[in-house]
């Protein structure tokens, strides 16, 4: 059983069609990366896989449960499933431990003594141990970024879906969020990244998918797809991506 | 052409010749002297012993204490906070009926909002004065003090849902997004996500509805109110037709006044502290 399966995936705002028929599976253990253009749907696509886009036809299953079924109950699904934001969306009236153990305490209903011993080690797992008592907006891009990663993981999900997430980022606080990921894929996280990051792609991904126009237009090994593209598409993006000045 | 426009010659367009920092100063002194000319007049025209004797009048004044704050500021403040209590409450769930995907719902919430906004205080509460007449065995509980409570909670609630419909809409969307993909349903991600943030963002205009509710609960003058009922406004009243002099009157708005002011400078202070923050 896959951890992620995706059938046939349509989705369309209005009279434009962002998803046209998305065929796609990630496999318990896998880290995936899509790549692409802006605008190749590549975000709706992650954000269809815990339904914060309700998709206009397909299937999307997520450890075999169908989550396009209208009688899913999609809170239980989402609590297998991690998110981190392009933008982080940490909780800005709460320190750093509440935003870890609030969805800990309300959804999963562990006790606050436990939440908080979670929520330790995973910010200590961050690198974020002593910020507990922050507010979000006294951190940087970076540590709010790290601290998003660490509610998501308090909750052990199944599954890590990441959207983006070093884009609103200055440079140099960019390496310390990939290299919390490069951990945590190297920790057996099952992951799928949109992303940019062509290096972080290369070395950490299982798959590489490269998507334009809505559609998926190669998928393979990050040795195939990132350094043999098959499709010109493929070639002329990479291009672009991998040497800005042209 | 510009250039010219800005910086004319020094001598053109001054009258007789006079340095602009001239004519500035004389226009100041001219402004000074007829201040200080309409002063004069009123001052001497004013009937100084008899504006002391019916304003200032510091015997009638005395009477009124200490009545003035164990009973009629008491009572303000009381009446201020059940109905401030209630169109709080009453207001998040007419913010919240407005965002509702049922849409009976929202046209609820804004029939009430705007009926409740264009009618005046004062009809509102005769209205609430003269409900025994249409149904002669109906009681408010809580007597005056329920029927205050609904009142200035009715009219409050309409201004309210306004102010929280503006504070939800100012939450980033990310929030409840963020929220929902941790697993949490929509109305809990509402109470312990969205609404703190839309109450903390809303707190400087929730304060100076709080200053308008505090000078509003005079209405309740119109609902016919016991001794032990009567608030700043109607103490005062009650107090000038008793001594026919209107220094009461005069005390009540002072009172008023202690209150508001500081209240509009905190209002102002949470403003500009919000506005830094962004």
């Amino acid at each position: 059983m896959s951890t992620v399966e995706i059938r046939n995936l349509h989705k369309s705002f209005g009279p434009l069609d962002v998803l046209k028929g998305i065929d796609f599976t990630v496999e318990a253990g896998q880290v995936v990366c899509v790549i692409g253009p802006s605008g190749s749907g590549k975000s709706t696509l992650l954000r269809c896989v815990n339904l914060l886009e309700r998709p206009t036809s397909g299937q999307v299953f997520v450890d075999g449960t169908e989550l396009t079924d209208p009688d899913v109950d999609i809170d239980a699904v989402r609590r297998r499933l991690g998110m981190v934001f392009q933008q982080f969306n940490l909780f800005q009236h709460l320190t750093v431990l509440r935003n870890v153990t609030i969805a800990q305490e309300r959804v999963l209903k562990r006790g606050r003594a436990e939440a908080r011993k979670i929520a330790g080690k995973t910010l200590e797992k961050v690198g974020l141990g002593e910020k507990a008592d922050c507010f979000p907006a006294q951190l940087s891009g970076g540590q709010q970024q790290r601290v998003a990663i660490a509610r998501a993981l308090a909750m052990n999900p199944s599954l890590m879906l990441f959207d983006e997430p070093t884009s609103a980022l200055d440079p140099e606080l960019v390496g310390d969020v990939l290299s919390v990921m490069r951990e945590l894929a190297r920790d057996g996280m099952t992951m799928l990244v949109v992303t940019h990051e062509m290096g972080f792609a290369r070395e950490v991904a299982d798959r590489v998918v490269f998507m334009d126009r809505g559609a998926i237009v190669e998928d393979g090994p990050p040795e195939q797809v990132i350094a043999d593209p098959r499709h010109a598409r493929t070639r002329e993006f990479l291009g672009r991506v991998l040497h800005p000045e042209h | 052409m510009t250039a010219q426009r800005l910086a004319p010659s020094p001598r053109q367009g001054t009258r007789q010749g006079w340095s602009p920092r001239k004519r500035q100063r004389v226009s100041r002194g001219v402004q000074y002297a007829l201040l200080i000319a309409v002063v004069a007049v009123l001052a001497s025209l004013a009937d100084w012993k008899s504006i002391h004797q019916s304003f200032f009048n510091g015997q009638v004044a005395a009477d009124g204490l200490p009545r003035l704050f164990t009973v009629a500021l008491k009572n303000t403040v009381i009446y201020t906070a059940c109905g401030y209590v209630v169109g709080f409450a009453l207001g998040m769930l007419l913010a919240l009926m407005r965002q509702s995907s049922v849409a009976p719902y929202r046209w609820i919430a804004s029939t009430y909002i705007e009926i409740f906004r264009g009618l005046p205080a004062l009809v509102i509460f005769l209205m609430i004065g003269s409900l025994p007449l249409a149904f002669p065995g109906l009681r408010i509980p809580g007597d005056v003090y329920g029927q205050v409570t609904l009142g200035l909670g009715l009219v409050s609630a309409a201004y309210m849902a306004e102010t929280f419909r503006a504070g939800l809409q100012a939450v980033p969307r990310g929030q409840m997004e963020a929220a929902r993909s941790l697993g949490m349903p929509y109305m809990r991600s509402m109470v312990s996500i969205i609404i703190p943030q839309a109450v903390r963002i809303v707190i400087p205009p929730l304060t100076n509805q709080l200053v308008l509710l505090f000078k509003d609960s005079s209405l309740v003058l119109f609902l016919g109110l016991t001794a032990a009922q009567v608030e700043l406004a109607k103490f005062g009243n009650d107090q000038a037709s008793t001594f026919a002099n209107p220094t009461p009157i005069l005390v009540s708005g002072l009172t008023y006044l202690l209150i508001t002011i500081p209240l509009g400078y905190v209002a102002r202070r949470l403003e500009s502290r919000q506005e830094g923050k962004r």
